[in-house]
This record gives structure tokens, sequence and C-alpha cells, in this order.
């Protein structure tokens, strides 16, 4: 994924050296690993984490090092040659604390280098336990991958390993197995520097150190599944996905969160057509590599059991063209007066959800649902509307968002309005009650969930989750980023743009919006914004445009 | 009663047992095989009587499978009729008509007992008995060669030529063979030939008869396609045979037809050397209940006669089609020859009674 | 290599005596003593270490072995096993093994009998043992779940005590 790497600014000062007889250019300061990367040499390594501070302590990531020689006169010393005599370091360095400098020449894959790496996975493996068949790493485990790689087939160690305490409960969301755990720090680190949250540490000495809380904390802050993340043995362990699958059976999916307008990318994690987790994928314009807890555990709803599957009729079940052949005639009548029209967006739609939605409601009064509480100054934005952003550039909601909706209770009291179109919105809970929504003569809503308001609804239209459909959405700072579906639920549910689609052509609009890539291009023509764009430009890694 | 009425009894009365004969034949032939290889066969089916509410059933016979038969027919006919798109169909359709009907037309002319209620125990008493028996078995290459032809299919068409082949050579054997017995018993009508043997001593009792009965047993095997001169239907050979490419009911009429050939060749045997229905010791003629035995003591033989062709079958391996030629050809024909020349001899000589 | 073969005798080449010598083996057949096995009333004794169908066995304390692990699901060719794992519960008696199937089916109409989960068992927990007769009389019959697995397998002792130390 090219568009999420960092890529260096041009004015950063070059080094050259040599990895294992490959020339590398680097930018200063950067170390052995990153220079490696950049040439397809790879370091192992536990401790280092490219958003963390370096630590140096796993010494997994030893390699050869060496430079140009220097004479007693200070003075470069050369072959016979003309090139520079190397001289190399006389012990192993680690590549996570050793910047590359001009002329370097490492070697990653000598025998010193091969029996360094042997020993430390040695060490490693002495007091670890034999947990795999019941740890949730294995599968995605750097201590079985290194072991696989870089380690003994067979252990020497015939004494009583040490025991240390085991289902440690670390916080509200997180576990920990201290024998697991290879002390690498980086937990520590992550959540001393980057969550600012300083509550773990090690205590005891030698064979028997231990990561814990500091007396009277918690890990409990609202980013300590990253931790889970970042650990890079099963120490560390999401009680929310413990037990619960392999992750080696994972289908795994770029999206991105959808719990408030920041936007994190994530990888949707799922088998046969059920979620188990959500992680964050690296994205520096967005979230770097993290994420926050709510987010992460906001996916329950995919899966629940009481998602609508058929279109209801009245209450009825029916199939979704049955649906719709009844509710065309009727809704292309309702159109024929937009005064008497409301309309209720989603700022939790997709642009192009928005898109038609736009469409639908031109010449009635609509607007979106607001979802404003505290935001904090990392990643959680105040704004919980996914796509608050594309409401606004499409005209769905009224400015300011959620001012409208008293017009259109007012309006239904009154008479005036007689239909209601719904996206996604438990209007019940908005101010527009039961007894409003009964007095209507024609509510249709599309939402994959029953709330109070589909139950009033005339038509309910069964949609989806961000996760069973292609979109966009547009965060707070006008990135707009895709969603891929993960999942399925194989009923009657459509993708709500296309459903969107299907009333625009039942009401005799021009039916111009094939698939989503015609529709996004459509979009694109029409939507100032979104002009030059295409779905393969947004990519996995998400486009900035200009919001005013 | 109405001659024809009579008639009508008769035949009903004989494809009746004959076809039931025949059922349990085979299931007779797949026991004694099981039995020779020191195996069980089918040990299961009894003859249903009631059936319980939780589906078992209380029936006789289990332990001799004596329903298996029923069940096998009803398997038979119950299995679907598959007719390959690249057949002939009307050959396709013929050609087990023509092997089933002659084999139930010989009878005709096999006299089955003597006399009941002072009805001859023969459907039709002719003057030339064993050429018409001859000439309607000989019918039944059609049949063969019909299926295999029509088939359209490599092996059973294969399976059909040296089922033609095969007949005709044995025919002349088979037809030589018996030329001996009608030099002493003077008449071509079978009945005859059953009186001639209760007046005088069973024809296979004479020395000179010897080699005749033997090569009719032999040829009547290869008439009738069985081991070890079964090659029109050699499973490794030949997928099959002839009848590879036949289903259901089809299939069922050559398979039940080879078994009321070879019962139709049991028959012969008996009627020509071992004496009809005649037994020491019984009465040549007689009330109601004589009648009745001397039907029972040919249907004794014709049955013991039948296991030894199911004995020999699963005793002897089967021939290669030149061996097979060969000694239709080069040895039986010229013994047979030899055998009308003896039995001549015997006959001037005085030897024979006549 | 090519053999020699004995010219027949002219008794040899009559061939009635060898057919009549051999009709008389094969009815002396007709009354020996008969090798059939007559299944389902008879069974046959499986010998020890007889591979029949995958199960699942308890050890001698009677824990059962298997954690869920999921790797014979992952390896078994046909995809014939589903296993939910989950926690055992607090204060359960292994809750030190902490990990244990919720359910385990094998679907035995899918089953190939490859073997590869008991091979693949890092718990020494799944087998192919002497149960051999696999019916039902519909696909859902065939679908034998944890309890019917661990009934069909019994307890295998095992001299590595894993969890013991734990
Ligand atoms: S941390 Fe890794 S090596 Fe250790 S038990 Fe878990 S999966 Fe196995
Ligand atoms: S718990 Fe994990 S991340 Fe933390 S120090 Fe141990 S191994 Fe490292
Ligand atoms: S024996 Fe093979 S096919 Fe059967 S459950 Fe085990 S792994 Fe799967
Ligand atoms: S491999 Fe063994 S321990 Fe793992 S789930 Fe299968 S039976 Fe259980
Ligand atoms: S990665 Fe270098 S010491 Fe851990």
């Amino acid at each position: 994924m090219p568009d999420n790497l960092t890529t260096p600014t041009p004015a950063a000062e070059m080094v050259n050296a040599t990895i294992n007889g490959i020339k590398v250019q680097a930018p200063k300061g950067a170390n052995i690993i990153e220079a490696g990367e950049r040439v397809g040499v790879f370091v192992p390594h536990y401790c280092y984490h490219k958003k963390l501070a370096i630590s140096g302590i796993c010494r997994m990531c030893l390699v050869e090092v060496g430079g140009p020689m220097r004479g007693p006169d200070d003075k470069p010393v050369l072959n016979p040659d003309g090139t520079p005599k190397i001289a190399m370091a006389p012990r192993l360095s680690i590549g996570c604390n050793t910047p590359v400098t001009e002329g370097m020449v490492i070697v990653t894959n000598s025998p010193a280098v091969k029996q360094a790496q042997n020993a430390v996975m040695e060490f490693f493996l002495i007091n670890h336990p034999l947990d795999c068949p019941i740890c949730d790493q294995a599968g995605e485990c750097k201590l079985q991958e290194y072991s696989v790689e870089f380690g003994k087939d067979a252990s020497r160690f015939r004494e009583e390993k040490v025991h240390k305490p085991k289902q440690v409960d670390l916080g509200p969301r997180v576990m920990l197995d201290d024998e697991r755990c290879i002390l690498c720090s980086r937990c520590i680190r992550f959540m001393r520097d980057v969550a600012k949250d300083d509550c773990l540490g090690f205590v005891n000495r030698g064979s028997h150190t231990t990561l814990a809380c500091w007396p009277g904390k918690k890990l409990a802050g609202n980013y300590s599944l990253n931790t889970v993340d970042l650990c890079p043995v099963g120490a560390l362990t999401d009680k929310d996905f413990r037990f619960k699958m392999r992750v080696w059976f994972l289908k795994e999916t770029k999206s991105i969160c959808t719990s408030c307008a920041t936007g994190c990318n994530t990888v949707i994690w799922s088998r046969e057509n059920v979620v188990y987790r959500q992680t964050p994928r690296e994205n520096d314009a967005v979230n770097q590599c993290w994420m926050c807890d709510a987010g992460r555990h906001n996916y329950k709803h995919i899966n629940a059991a009481s998602r609508l599957k058929k279109a209801l009729v009245s209450g009825k079940e029916m199939g979704y063209a049955d649906a719709l052949k009844q509710l065309g005639p009727k809704l292309k009548a309702a159109l024929a007066d937009r005064a008497s029209v409301a309309f209720v967006g989603s700022g939790r739609a997709t642009n192009e959800e928005l898109y038609l939605f736009s469409i639908l409601a031109k010449g009635g009064v609509s607007d979106c649902v607001p979802r404003t509480w505290d935001g904090d100054n990392f990643l959680v934005n105040a704004d919980r509307n996914p796509n608050g952003a594309g409401a606004k550039i499409f005209g769905v909601a009224a400015q300011p968002m959620g001012s409208k909706l008293t017009v259109i209770a007012d309006g239904i009291k009154a008479g005036r309005i007689k239909t209601l179109i719904v996206h996604q919105e438990d209007v019940n809970r908005r101010g527009i009650g039961a007894d409003l929504l009964a007095k209507l003569s024609l509510l249709v809503v599309v939402d994959f969930r029953p709330t109070e308001t589909t139950k009033a609804a005339h038509f309910v239209l069964p949609g989806v989750t961000y996760a069973e459909k292609r979109g966009t959405f547009t965060n707070a700072n006008g990135r707009v980023q895709r969603v891929w579906p993960a999942v399925s639920l194989g009923g009657e549910e459509r993708s709500d743009w296309e459903i969107f689609r299907d009333l625009l052509r039942e009401t005799g609009q021009p039916d111009r919006f094939g698939d989503i890539a015609a529709l996004f291009a459509d979009m694109a023509a029409n939507v100032k914004p979104f002009a030059g764009l295409s779905l393969e430009k947004i990519g996995g890694g998400g486009v900035q445009i200009s919001v005013t | 009663m109405d001659p024809i009425l009579i008639h009508l009894i008769k035949i009903v009365g004989v494809v009746g047992v004959l076809l039931f004969i025949c059922a349990y034949i085979v299931l007779a032939e797949r026991r004694i095989c099981a039995f020779i290889q020191d195996r069980l066969g089918p040990n299961r089916v009894g003859i249903p009587l009631w059936i319980r509410k939780d589906g078992s059933a209380i029936q006789i016979g289990a332990r001799w499978a004596l329903g298996q038969p029923i069940i096998d027919a009803l398997k038979a006919i119950f299995k679907e009729d598959f007719v390959p798109g690249h057949v002939n169909k009307f050959y396709f359709w013929l050609g087990p008509m023509l092997v089933m009907a002659p084999a139930l037309m010989v009878w005709a002319a096999i006299p089955f007992g003597s006399t009941l209620c002072g009805v001859p125990m023969i459907i039709a008493d002719v003057n030339v008995g064993i050429l018409l028996v001859f000439a309607l078995a000989s019918l039944g290459v059609y049949g063969i060669v019909l299926g295999g032809w029509a088939s359209n299919s490599k092996y059973p068409f294969l399976g059909g030529i040296r089922g033609s082949a095969q007949l005709i050579s044995y025919e002349l054997c088979l037809g030589l063979s018996v030329i001996p017995l009608f030099m002493q018993v003077g008449s071509l009508r079978l009945t005859e030939v059953v009186r001639w043997q209760t007046e005088h001593l069973w024809l296979v009792c004479y020395p000179w008869n010897w080699l005749p009965a033997i090569i009719y047993v032999a040829s009547s095997f290869a008439e009738t396609n069985r081991a070890p001169f079964d090659l029109p239907e050699a499973e490794q050979e030949l997928a099959g045979g002839y009848n590879t490419e036949y289903s259901s009911m089809k299939f069922a009429m050559f398979f039940l037809a080879e078994y009321a050939n070879m019962i139709t060749a049991s028959a012969l045997m008996v009627v020509l050397f071992l004496g009809g229905w005649h037994l020491p010791f019984v009465p040549v003629s007689g009330g109601i209940a004589v009648g009745v035995a001397h039907i029972c003591i040919f249907l004794a033989k014709v049955c013991a006669l039948a296991l030894v062709f199911i004995w020999v079958r699963w005793t002897v391996p089967r021939v290669r089609y030149d061996q097979l030629m060969g000694l239709g050809w080069k040895v039986f024909l010229p013994l047979a020859l030899a055998g009308v020349l003896i039995t001549g001899l015997a006959i001037v000589a005085g030897w024979s009674p006549s | 290599m090519k053999i020699e073969r004995k010219p027949l005798t002219l008794w040899e080449r009559l061939y009635l005596p060898a057919i009549i010598s051999g009709m008389m083996l094969t009815f002396s057949h007709l009354f020996r003593k008969k090798v059939t096995l007559r299944y389902p009333e008879e069974k046959p004794e499986m010998p020890p270490g007889y591979r029949g169908q995958p199960v699942l066995v308890k050890d001698d304390e009677g824990r059962v072995k298997c954690v869920a692990c999921q790797l014979c699901e992952f390896v078994c060719p046909p995809r014939a096993i589903r296993i939910k794992p989950m926690a055992y519960p607090e204060n359960a008696k292994y809750k030190k093994v902490e990990k244990t199937p919720e359910e385990f089916e094998i679907d035995m109409i899918r089953c190939i009998f490859c073997g590869y989960c008991e091979e693949v068992c890092p718990e020494r927990a799944i087998f192919l043992r002497g149960p051999y007769s696999v019916t039902g009389l519909s696909r859902k019959d065939m679908v034998f779940n944890k309890e019917k697995l661990l009934e069909l397998g019994g307890t295998l002792p095992d001299p590595i005590k894993k969890w013991r130390k734990k």
C-alpha cells in the first residue's frame, strides 16, 4: 500500500550505505531497520516500532556494522584499488538504535548475526510457556514467526520455567498473561508517550521481571487496545476477541471506522459473514497506527440478530422487489407536491448515498440528525457522525445541522407535511414522536435495524451497515475515504445507494447510476468538491478534498 | 372340457412353473456359488407375511433368502429403464424379447409328464419334436446378435458376434449328438423317446450313448452361454458382453432367458437320456396320483441337472475363444460323427434293443 | 524368462478327469465352515491402533483434552470440523487451561479419514480410533457433536501432564 507510507520530505539529507552488498540511500538519522526496509532487507525486531520511541531492549535486531577506516592521520585508509578500506566493528550492534551514516557497511546475514539471532530467540523461549494452542496471538505472533525463521528447532532447557501471573485483569478491555510477555516495553511506551496515560511498567528483576500496572491504576483509557495490537506476542489480548476465533480463519477487508468524523482507517476481520474484530490500519494522514477502543468495538450491530433482512410494508415482511413495486406509484404521487414532503438524511451515510438522497430531496425540506459530544485531543472527534461533512456538501443537512428537525415536526403537526422519508435515523428519538409519525400518510424508512421509526413506517426498505457496502465517507478534515464490503447477510437487504437508485427510478428519474463506479463518476461530474476524483484514485488511503 | 381351454391351462401352467423355477434357480446359483467359495450368500430376505408398524417384518425363510427372487424382480422392474441415446431403438427393444420368447416356446414340444386325467402332459406332441425344439432354441441367437448389434457399442457388439459364432458351431454338435438316439428309438417324437425308455432302459445306460451324452452336455453348456463357455458375456473381456447397455427389465429378460435356456437344456437332457418322467418302480400309468408323480419326477430330474450346471459353472474356468471354436469343430464334430457310426454299428450288431 | 510348458499327457488332455476332480473339490467346499461375518449382528474385533473415525478423548482425570486451538479445523482438507471456542467459566475446575471448545462438530459425511487432525493436534486430543461404523439417517445425524465425539473417544491416558504444572 504505497499510499500509506510516509514519503520522506525531499529536503531530507540522504546518506549512502550498503546492506548485505546492496546500496541504499536513507535519510539522515534513519536507523538500520528502516534503511533495510527500503531495499527489502528485513531485520527482525520486537521492541522497535516506527511510531514509538526507541528503547533497544529486545536485542533481536543485532547486525554487523562497519565503516570507512581512518588512519592515524584521520585520513580515510584506501585499498590498493582506491576504494576506502572498511573496518567492521568488533561487536554486533542493534539495528534499531544505530543511525545509518555515510559509507556505512551493514551485514545482516553473516554467521555471527545468525548465531546472535538464534541465541536471542533461545533466551526468549527459555521461560516462555507452551501456550500457543490457547493463545489468541497464535497465527500472528512474532515469537512464533521468528522462532520458525531464526530459532532452534528444539529446546535445550530442561529446568522448571519461571512462573508468572496468568490471566491478569489489566483493565476493562485488556487481559495480560505475564508468562508470555517478552518484556519489549512497547505497551509501556505507547501508554506513556502516545496515549499520555502512563500506567504500565516493569516490576521485579532478572528472569522475574513482570509487566504490571502502577499501583492504583488500570489500563483503562480509550486507547488501551492499541497495546494489544502493539504487543508482538500474546501477552496482551483483547477481552472482546479473546477465544472467539483464530486469526488464520479471518478475512481482512479494508474499511474505515464510522464511529466519529475522524474516520480512522481500519481492517475488518470476518469469517463467513461474521465480523470478529476491527483493527487500525496505518494512515499517517488520519490515525497513524491507532484507533480508539470505542470505535474498535463498535461492530456488534453488523451481525445483530435483529437486523432487517426483508422489506416491511405496513409491518408485514415482503420481498424487496415487491415492496418497491408497491411503493413506487405512491412515492411518485407524493413527490408531485414537494412542499408536503420532508426528508431526514443521515450523517452516517456514504457520500454516494447522500448524493442520491439530495437528488431525491430536491425541493423538499431536509435535514440530518447531529451527534456532537466531547472529542479528545487525539483521535476522537466531537462530531460522531462519520460523514457530517458530506451531509453538508450535498446540502442534505441544514445549517446548522439539526435545525430543521423542529420545522419538520411542526409541519407534520400542522398537517402541511404528509410524507416523510428517513434514512438510517430513529427520528422518534429526535423530536418526531410516534404521535406525529402516525399522522403521516406516507412514511418511508431505509434502515438496517428495527427502530421505533421503522415500526411506524408504511414502507421499510432494508439497508446495510458500512461493513457490507461500497462507498466513500468524507471525514472532518475533508478526506474522502473508501469502505469495502466485508460481509453479507444474504437476505433481501441492499446497499442503501442501490435502494435510493431504485427509488429514483421508480419516481421517474432517468436511471443513470448503474453501479457504484458510474454513480461516483456522476457525482464527481456534478458536485464540485469531488471533481476529478474516482474510486480508484481514492484507493485505500483516501484523498484530501477542500470543504469550505 | 374344451381342448383350447385345456391347452391354455397347460401353457399357463408350464410358463408359470418355468418362470418360478428360473427365479429360484437364480437364488440357488447365488447360494451355491457362495457356499463353494466358503461364503454365505444371500441370507436376509424371507417371504414377508406381515409388516409391523415399526417397519420390521414377520417373514419366513429369511435364513434361506426365500424372498430374494421377489425383491430382485421388484428391483428389476422399478429400476430406471435407461435406453442410451446411441442405440438403434427398435432392435434394442426387440433383442430381449427375441431371447426370451424362444426360451419359453421350446417348452411346447417337451413332454413334462405322462398323462393326467387322460390329458397328455405335453403342449404340442408334434412328430418332429426334436427338430422343432432345436429350431426354436436356435432362434435365441437372433436376440443376442440383435441386442449386441443394436447397442451400437463395441463390447456388446463383440459379445453378439461371439454369441452367434458360438451358437451356430455348437448347434451342429448338438444336433449330431442326438442323432444316435433317434436311430435307436426310430422316431423324432419326444413322447416316443420317453416311451421307448420306459419300455427299455434309459438311453444313457447303453455304453455307445455315453459319448453322445458327453458331447450333448458340453454343447448345451455352450448353447446356454454358461461357464466354461460363457464367452459372449465375459465380464473381464467384454464388460458384460451383449447386454452391457441394457438395464432394468430388459436386462432381466436376458438374464432370465439364460436360466430358462439352462432349464430347457436340462429338460431335453432328461427327456433324451435320462428317461423323462420315468423312474424305475413307479408305475408307468395309473390315476391322478401317478400322473402327478411323473410330473414331479420330471421336475426333480430337471432341477438336479440344473444344479449340476451351476456346480460346473463355479468349478471350471472359462476357456479361450479359439479353444472354444477348436473344441467345437475339431473335437466334438468328428466325435459326434463317430458316435453316429458307433451306434449304427451297435444297431447292426443287434446290441441295441428295438 | 521363458517357461517351458510340459506337454500334456493323454490323460490330462482328456480334461474330464480334471474337471471331475475339480468338481469334487468344489463339492467339498459346500460343507466347509463359512468365513462370512454376519454384520451387523456380528461385529469384527478391531485390532488395537485401528484407524477409524476421528473422535475426541479425555485424559485420565476426565478432562476434555481439546483446548479449541482450531488447528484441526484449519488443517482438515474437506473442512469437516467446526469448532466454537470458549473460555472456561470462572471457578471451573480447569480454569487454568483457560480455553475449551463450547461446540465441536465433525461432519462425518465430509470427513475423508485422512488423520490430519490427529497429526496436527498439539494437545493430543483428537484421534482416529476404534469406531468405524459411521451411520445416520439424515445429514444432520451425520454431524457428530462434542458429546458424541467424546463418548465415542473415551479416555486415553497420556504420560505428559502438561496442564498439571501450570
Ligand atoms: S505469545 Fe506467541 S509463542 Fe507465546 S504462546 Fe502466544 S502464540 Fe505462542
Ligand atoms: S506485554 Fe507485550 S507489548 Fe508489553 S512488554 Fe510485554 S511483550 Fe511487550
Ligand atoms: S480425519 Fe481428516 S477429514 Fe476427517 S476430520 Fe480429521 S482432518 Fe478432517
Ligand atoms: S487440534 Fe486438538 S486441541 Fe486443537 S482444536 Fe483440534 S482437537 Fe482441539
Ligand atoms: S528492536 Fe532493536 S533491540 Fe529491540
